[in-house]
């Protein structure tokens, strides 16, 4: 029962937190929340590929560049409407996840992760060097994107509800092709891919339609971080940004419902209070990291389902 | 014509030829055996077969279609399906669940994300229809990992039959098994003969003599010779290659 | 562009390549022996360039700051090995990328609470401080090209080390093998142990003599952990050999295209263009030899596993 209405519960105080946000004077808190919903995006759609999946990459934040300057040059050429902007996000980073994986699927392991890291720091440097867009001092979005539709701009309290309703449709979505065909027979290639070529899947196209998605949904969350920031630059697709949401889904647990909002959650909550207090706040983390794997190797949210459920 | 013909099979590995130039066929209804010593180039072949390896040279036909050129996952597709030498299930799931994955790659695609597996969809009948016919049918919730080896083996060659093969490749089905499951095993390679021919490969000479229609010697990657089980037993280069070898072990 | 610019470039890729193979030497053997992904190494070479720098300015001896920084980097290390990275030899890669991560941060904070979040200069020593007159046109850093030797002669002490000694041996078994190695009764712990002790050595001999030409700072590590990464993966993970061929083509082919590649695309393309690509290109000409490697050779120009 608690399960069950576990998810809505969530929804309404996350709906609602904007509003009560000021009588108790947490208005920094909304931003807050609204980078953390984006962050969860991202991690959700690398918890498909690494925990559903099995394929460790490691240039996640590539495709959230990707995103991200997609809007930039949108709005650099006048361009306002975010759905456009969002739209457009989505399908070209699903291109630019479609070849990088066509690449890098063909390879395995480490080698799979060095190739998908290489494709990132590729899109690193490309984008330190698009001058017109700022180079390395990155992009300002001045401006805010449009909404239509009666909701004015893409900002507010406005942008924080569609982040939190995107959020919810895309973990709903990704929870759902979880258990779909789709989805068991990605954990099948995740277990081993040769008895599943023997079985008569097609493994490559599994994990490359997998990977493809995966980088889509990425590069809407890179969109919506830069609506979020109102500013783009190449850090976002720096080697460690694709580290930390890697950090973030093994620590929530790899493959598990959860996982990836729970480590998002924990990792962001911990870094902003740590921030509070101290300008060293980077090695307790680290410290969380090496115990996490000493000492929950299969993630939080294993430590919280005692159910032992991995499907 | 035969169901399955093999022509010409050619695979090496830098200077070592693994495979060289095999020809062989199976007919419909058969168990053709595949024997030889260590080493002779037994589980390349059936990787080439099954397309796990690709070849350098050789066709390989089934049922009158050409496969040389296909996936291994397409070769299932046609009526292709192999068993694992090393048990390849998938560990952590139930019984049912590996046979679930083994039904699902068999009906209707397995790229629609929208809408949960359906339980409805004669998956599960299916699957345990499979179960039973490896005599697995008490075991459905059972871990994989856990099983008995006997059990985990009988696993693997369901999950080789969910395709419903035309030719089923098993490579050495009784390795590693103790003689009561050797004897449960030969029982259910009988009883699937019945529905599809199968090319076994096999280190047990008593299993291979009692099960095959007909035996081929492998050694250093060549047929070295071809016949029915008397032809074989009595054959004195044979006997030096392969039996001699078994024995002096 | 002369000829006098192209040997200038040369030797600064030679320099800079010998650089990545003293860093990737260490990380190819930890990664090829003991199976294990560490992205602490560069952690170790910020250690090492940080305490070089430091004793350099106290003590004024360069020689003597160099082999401080590796005594301590080693020590530092094998405190590291003790505590974590001996625990996590027979975790996956995951695990392995997660747990050094976690290194990475805590180093980065404590060099911040020693050394303070501003960048620290590191003075060339004095007697290395000016040119050596290579060519009659061709002056050439002095300390440049000690880097040149320090580097040559630390690739064949290596490889007299893995080719003619006892636990070169043992090594060359570990890398290649490490089952049989195990067989053969070889005490694998200890080869771990002295390995990754070497190999931190190596790193930190890389960060002190690459402080003076670069800048002693926080993410130093991080940022040359990737082309490190990258060269022992074109080398083919485990192998020396490769690590040492693969360095210098990485350390070429990053030199070369930072330094040729503007000039030449600007002599083709709009000038706006050039200047927008040609920094691209140059930035991303190694993940570009990598992904070519790896396409042709998917393990990597020399495999140490046959």
């Amino acid at each position: 029962m608690l399960i069950r209405i576990f998810p809505w519960t969530l929804l309404l105080v996350l709906a609602l937190f904007p509003l009560v946000a000021p009588l108790f004077d947490f208005t920094y808190y909304v931003g807050f929340v609204r980078h953390l919903l984006i962050v969860m995006i991202a991690a959700t759609s690398l918890n498909f590929i690494l925990g559903y999946g099995g394929m460790a990459a490691l240039g996640h934040a590539g495709f959230i560049g990707v995103g991200a300057y997609t809007v930039v040059a949108l709005v650099d050429a006048g361009f306002t409407s975010a759905w456009g902007a969002w739209a457009t996000a989505l399908i070209v980073s699903a291109a630019f996840a479609a070849a990088i994986g066509a690449v890098s699927l063909r390879t395995q392991g480490v080698y799979f992760l060095m190739l998908t890291l290489a494709f990132s720091q590729m899109l690193y440097y490309l984008a330190v060097s698009l001058r017109t867009y700022g180079g390395d001092d990155g992009y300002g979005l001045h401006t805010p994107l449009t909404l239509g539709l009666g909701l004015g701009d893409a900002q507010g309290r406005i942008l924080y509800w569609l982040v939190l309703a995107i959020a919810a449709l895309l973990f709903a979505f990704l929870n759902r092709v979880a258990v779909s065909r789709f989805g068991y027979a990605l954990r099948g290639v995740r277990e081993n891919e040769t008895r599943m070529a023997a079985l008569g899947y097609p493994v490559y196209w599994i994990k490359f339609t997998a990977f493809t998605v995966a980088g889509a949904v990425a590069g809407l969350a890179g969109a919506l971080l830069a609506c979020h920031n109102r500013f783009v630059s190449p850090s976002l697709m720096h080697w460690t940004e694709s580290a930390t949401l890697l950090v973030i889904v093994v620590i929530g647990g790899l493959g598990r419902r959860w996982g990836a909002p729970l480590g998002a959650a924990v990792w962001l909550t911990l870094a902003e209070v740590l921030k509070l207090y101290t300008d060293y706040w980077r090695w307790p983390l680290g410290l969380l990291l090496i115990l996490i794997v000493f000492f929950a190797p299969k993630g939080m949210a294993a430590l919280l389902d005692n159910r032992g459920k991995s499907p | 014509m035969s169901l399955f013909i093999a022509e010409g099979l050619f695979k090496h590995f830098g200077g070592l030829i693994a495979v060289d130039r095999v020809s062989l066929t199976v007919e419909p209804g058969e168990i053709h055996a595949l024997i030889g010593p260590n080493g002779a180039g037994k589980t390349t072949l059936v990787n080439v077969i099954s397309g796990l390896l690709p070849l350098d040279a050789g066709r390989i036909i089934l049922d009158g279609v050409d496969l040389t050129a296909l996936p291994p996952h397409q070769r299932v597709r046609h009526g292709l399906s192999r068993s694992f030498q090393i048990t390849r299930v998938f560990n952590n799931d139930s019984v049912l669940d590996n046979l679930l994955l083994a039904v699902q790659a068999q009906t209707g695609s397995s790229f629609r994300i929208f809408g949960r597996r359906a339980d409805k969809s004669g998956l599960r009948e299916r699957a345990i229809e499979l179960a039973q016919q490896v005599g697995l049918g008490e075991a459905l919730d059972r871990i994989a990992r856990a099983l008995p080896h006997g059990a985990q083996r009988q696993l693997d060659v369901a999950l080789a039959l969910a395709a419903q093969p035309k030719l089923l490749l098993l490579d050495e089905p009784l390795a590693g098994m103790g003689p009561e499951d050797v004897a449960e095993m030969v029982a259910l390679i009988q009883r699937l003969c019945a529905e599809t021919a199968i090319l076994l490969i096999e280190h047990d000479m008593d299993a291979v003599f009692q099960l095959a229609d007909r035996i081929s010697v492998l050694d250093y990657g060549r047929v070295l010779t071809s016949g029915d089980v008397a032809y074989i037993r009595d054959h004195p280069e044979v006997q030096a290659v392969y039996l001699g070898t078994e024995a002096a072990r | 562009m002369d000829a006098i610019f192209l040997i200038e470039q040369l030797l600064n890729g030679l320099g800079y390549g010998l650089m990545l193979f003293l860093l990737a030497a260490g990380l190819t053997l930890v990664f090829g022996i003991m199976d294990t992904m560490n992205l602490a190494h560069g952690s170790l070479y910020m250690v090492g360039a940080y305490i070089a720098a430091q004793v350099h300015e106290r003590s004024g001896s360069f020689v003597g700051a160099v082999f401080m920084a590796m005594a301590a980097t080693v020590v530092i290390a094998f405190v590291l090995e003790m505590l974590v990275v001996r625990r996590i030899y027979s975790r996956g890669h995951l695990a392995q990328v997660i747990a050094t991560f976690g290194i990475i941060l805590i180093a980065d904070d404590l060099v911040k609470a020693i050394w303070g979040p501003a960048p620290m200069l590191a003075s060339t020593p004095a007697a290395l401080a000016g040119p050596v007159q290579l060519l009659a046109e061709l002056p050439y850093p002095a300390y440049r090209l000690a880097m040149l030797a320090v580097g040559l002669l630390v690739a064949l002490g290596l490889y007299l080390l893995v080719n003619h000694t006892r636990i070169g041996m043992l090594v060359r078994a570990g890398a290649s093998n490490r089952a049989m190695a195990e067989c053969m009764g070889v005490r694998v712990d200890g080869v771990f142990s002295f390995i990754f002790a070497l190999g931190a050595a190596l790193a930190a001999l890389a960060g002190a003599m690459m402080g003076p030409i670069s800048a002693v700072q926080i993410g130093m590590g991080e940022a040359i952990l990737i082309p490190a990464l990258v060269v022992i993966v074109i080398g083919g993970i485990g192998s020396i050999r490769g690590a040492f061929v693969a360095a210098l083509l990485v350390g070429l082919v990053d030199t070369a295209g930072r330094a040729f590649l503007p000039p030449a695309l600007r002599a083709v393309l709009p000038p706006a263009l050039a200047a927008d690509l040609g920094p691209a290109l140059a930035g991303i000409a190694m993940y570009v030899l990598m992904a070519a490697v790896l396409i042709l050779k998917p393990a990597g120009l020399f495999p140490a596993r046959a």
